[in-house]
């Protein structure tokens, strides 16, 4: 019943948003079928346009993990944009530095360096200032996130990274470590089954993770209530600093596959807003890994089908985001509802109140 | 006032089932009931915050229907709270008038002072208008409150549970004030689930149990006894039943310690205990004095500042909580629900959450969920907790209930010590007779039962030793046996002669 019930919950606020959403489209003189139908088309419509929903929804599933623990551990990882491309240009110059490697072997380090780096950004500075001296990780991620992207800029806009007489952009990774397409298919919308897999196992990882060790039982534990954490004899602050850098973790692997598999190099832009997605992701999800693949392929949609939309039916592209904020707040609704209830009847009660005085 | 087969049905629970009750003029009427037999549902209506399902309130020959406080209080009814609605900035008399204020657009000051003075005199609640309600003492604020409802003009005063914060003192003094209520013809609603103060206090006794009331009896040729036998529905065994202690070796000895609390200032200030095994040691102090920072520095949840913890031969003064739990120290901590639960978590992750690490439950860091569900289950049985559902939310069981879990998972770990720090506190007759017997059986297994509590009751009865806190230090540690509650109240009020707690 429960269960029942937090899955129905975001579905429905889901469809609310889309409800409302279509009132604005006819609002503003577009038939919501259309619109809606271009969305839908552009997102399911064929094979290509799916691969294209699973290539954009990755990156925000792997990421969304990552914040899943970290809100599962009461710590709000907002910088997790800095930790993904952190952990891409990592991926990124180990991926055409090293050359002799074997291919498979380079492809493991390139992602392993991505992690690592991801880690370290968000576990260093925000998880060690927040476990020792109790600096906001809210102000702390966020920062290292804009130092990260403006590092990264730097590095292939004048930076050692850059590829001589060309636009801003890094060189591109030897080819053996980019991630095989198989299939004519799978290439035109660039998803690798590579990249599924380590998205799949990453789920499966984090589900293990936090629901079956001791390490998932104690981040659990802390996120929930740190009196009874240091009662239990659990380390709170070593802890944070854990969750934190799992969190990076899981942003720097998003950055890493996504250049292996995608982008196969820097470009300039940085524009990915994958980290900020990522939360809704996991909002949407109640920071359950298992829901973090559904909602995370829904944000993927809304991408991929709004590109489209906005190609037949003309409405602006920005509509998707639009959507996105509605679900957001709908979401949030879901506790502001009984507020809003006990608010009412006590307002009933004051009137009945002057009635009768 | 009356009350005819009074129900409020919330949907699966029958929160009230027929509630009959008679309050004549100028009695003390007790209520007495378990927690959640119904008492606070029946107050919310009498005070107009819930409507009835069925029923009828009738005050002073009248049915009457209130759907807010607002108009209970015009009708006259007060109540004063079990946590008083005071504003800690403000002064005596600003809150006795507030929501009712003297003078048209500005604040009569003088006058308000008056009024309450006159007040204070007719119904003989001294107290100065002028004083700030913050830097009153729990009585005194309590005097407040009632103050608040005579100037609403009440005409029945509802106590719900007045004494829980009091000092033996303080709740001397309340009675003395119902006393004189009383002899002012003022009828007096006063809740309870404690024994004593209601066979003391009360004319008339009606007991609660399940939502309906059982019985209504006279206060004078009701027993102790009868009473708990009518509240928990069966035979209760009231004093602690315990054969003489066999204490031992010291299995704790603590040296001048010191002790800050999380805003830096000093709780514990120089205390040295021994605890033997075998022996049940009673802490008393009134709230404040430095009992829990002791307890939680034990435990090692606050570091200590200066001096030595030696638990069984072992210095432990700087070890972890991990490391003092795996020495074989049990603690219930005060908070049950802040400290000692994840609310969250169901209770098979709260039944291991003290020994998570450790096979069974856990083997290579992968928890062993089947392993956690079956010794929980046995908890469950062995401790009755209800419901017996391993897979229940801690936070849906019942404070008792979350209480029980707590005291199942540090008995069972077979621990050479535990410090139960409040163990009963806000649970009715039937969960302390349990927690009681459980305290006594570990003591007679050879374990040392440091017990930290508020209610002077609960100490006497149960101790071997009784120590006294006071601001911080021990001032006198007793026998058990020949302590008297005069004795050990005023030890707590850290003097020897005369009460602390005082008119002015």
């Amino acid at each position: 019943m429960k269960s029942l019930r937090s899955i129905l919950l975001p579905m429905g606020a889901s469809l609310l948003a889309m409800i409302i959403g279509g009132i604005l489209v006819a609002a503003l003189g577009y038939n919501p079928v259309t619109v809606y139908g271009s969305l839908i088309s552009g997102a399911f419509g064929n094979g290509i346009n799916i691969g294209n929903t699973i290539t954009a929804s990755l990156p925000l599933i792997i990421v969304g993990l990552g914040i899943a623990i970290s809100f599962q551990s009461g710590l709000f990882n907002i910088g997790a944009d800095g930790q993904y491309w952190i952990g891409a240009t990592a991926a990124v110059w180990f991926g055409y530095h090293f050359n002799s490697l074997p291919g498979w072997l380079h492809m493991i380090v390139c992602i392993v360096v991505g992690m690592v780096a991801g880690a370290l950004w968000a576990g260093i500075i925000p998880g060690l200032t927040k476990a020792y001296v109790g600096s906001h990780e809210v102000i702390t991620t966020m920062m290292m996130s804009y130092i990260g992207i403006l590092l990264a800029r730097y590095l292939i806009e004048g930076g050692p990274m850059q590829q001589k007489g060309f636009n801003p952009q890094s060189p591109e990774i030897v080819q053996n470590t980019q991630f095989p397409y198989f299939t004519q298919g799978l290439m035109q919308s660039q998803l690798s089954l590579v990249a599924v897999a380590i998205a799949v196992v990453a789920v499966i990882a984090v589900w293990f993770l936090l629901y079956k060790t001791t390490l998932g039982y104690q981040l659990r534990t802390v996120g929930l209530n740190q009196r009874a954490a240091r009662y239990a004899g659990i380390n709170v602050k070593l802890f944070t600093v854990v969750a934190l850098c799992l969190s990076g973790l899981f942003a720097g692997l998003a950055g890493a596959v996504q250049m292996l598999g995608v982008d196969h190099r820097l470009l300039d832009g940085f524009s990915s807003n994958y980290g900020y997605t990522a939360i809704v992701v996991s909002l949407l999800a109640r920071n359950n890994p298992i829901g973090v693949i559904i909602a995370g392929l829904f944000f993927g949609a809304l991408t991929t089908g709004g590109q489209n939309m906005q190609m037949v039916s003309n409405v602006p592209a920005a509509l998707t985001d639009v959507l996105t904020g509605l679900i957001i707040f709908f979401v949030a609704c879901e506790r502001i509802i009984p507020q809003i209830i006990g608010w009412y009847r006590r307002r009933r009660t004051l009137k009945s109140t002057t009635v009768a005085s | 006032m009356e009350i005819v087969d009074l129900k409020k049905w919330f949907p699966g629970v029958k929160a009230n089932d027929g509630v009959n009750l008679t309050l004549r003029a100028g009695e003390v009427h007790a209520i007495l009931g378990e927690n959640g037999a119904g008492k606070s549902t029946l107050m919310k209506m009498i005070y107009g915050l819930l409507e009835p399902t069925s029923g009828e309130i009738r005050f002073m020959g009248k049915a009457v229907h209130f759907r807010s406080p607002r108009e209970a209080i015009h009708a006259g009814i007060g109540m004063v709270h079990q946590h008083f609605m005071l504003i800690p900035a403000l002064t005596v008399a600003e809150n006795v008038v507030l929501g009712d204020e003297p003078g048209r657009i500005k604040f009569n000051r003088k006058e308000a002072e008056r009024r309450v003075r006159d007040l204070s005199e007719k119904y003989r609640l001294a107290i100065d208008p002028t004083a700030k309600v913050a830097d009153l003492s729990v009585g005194l604020q309590q005097r407040v409150e009632i103050l608040k409802a005579f100037y609403r003009k009440a005409k029945l005063i509802i106590l719900d549970e007045p004494t829980a914060l009091l000092t033996p003192q303080e709740t001397r003094e309340l009675f003395a004030i119902i006393h004189g209520l009383k002899a002012d013809g003022v009828p007096v609603l006063f809740i309870s689930h404690k024994l004593d103060e209601v066979l003391e206090i009360s004319d008339r006794v009606t007991v609660m149990r399940a939502g309906k009331t059982v019985e209504t009896v006279e206060t004078a040729g009701a027993t102790p006894q009868s009473l708990a036998n009518l509240m928990v529905g069966r035979e209760v065994v009231l004093r602690v039943e315990k054969n003489a202690a066999h204490p031992g070796e010291p299995i704790l000895k603590i040296h001048d310690l010191h002790v800050r609390d999380s805003g830096r200032i000093e709780r514990v200030k120089g205390v040295n205990l021994e605890l033997r095994r075998g022996e049940i040691l009673g802490l008393a102090g009134i709230d404040g004095n430095g009992q829990f920072e002791l307890a939680d520095a034990i435990a090692g949840l606050i570091k200590a500042e200066q001096g030595h913890i030696i638990f069984d031969g072992h210095d432990i003064t700087r070890l972890t909580p991990a490391e003092r739990t795996e020495r074989g120290i049990a603690y219930v901590p005060q908070d049950r629900q802040a400290d000692g639960l994840v609310l969250s978590f169901d209770l098979v992750e709260n039944t291991i959450l003290r020994d998570f690490r450790k096979r069974p439950f856990a083997k290579n860091g992968v928890i062993d969920r089947a392993a956690a569900a079956s010794y929980t289950e046995r908890l469950i049985r062995e401790f009755d907790v209800r419901p017996p559902d391993a897979s229940r939310k801690a936070s849906e069981l019942s404070g008792g209930n979350q209480q029980k879990v707590i005291l199942a998972r540090e008995v069972s770990r077979d621990p050479l010590m535990l410090i139960a720090a409040q163990p009963t506190r806000g649970l009715d007759v039937g969960a302390i007779e349990g927690i009681h017997r459980q305290l006594v059986r570990l003591r007679d297994e050879g374990k040392g039962v440091l017990l930290v509590s508020l209610e002077l009751e609960e100490i006497l009865s149960l101790s071997d030793r009784i120590a006294v806190i006071h601001d911080g230090r021990i001032v006198a540690i007793v026998p058990g046996a020949h302590a008297t509650r005069e004795q050990i109240g005023l030890l707590m009020a850290g003097s020897h002669g005369h009460s602390e707690v005082s008119m002015s």
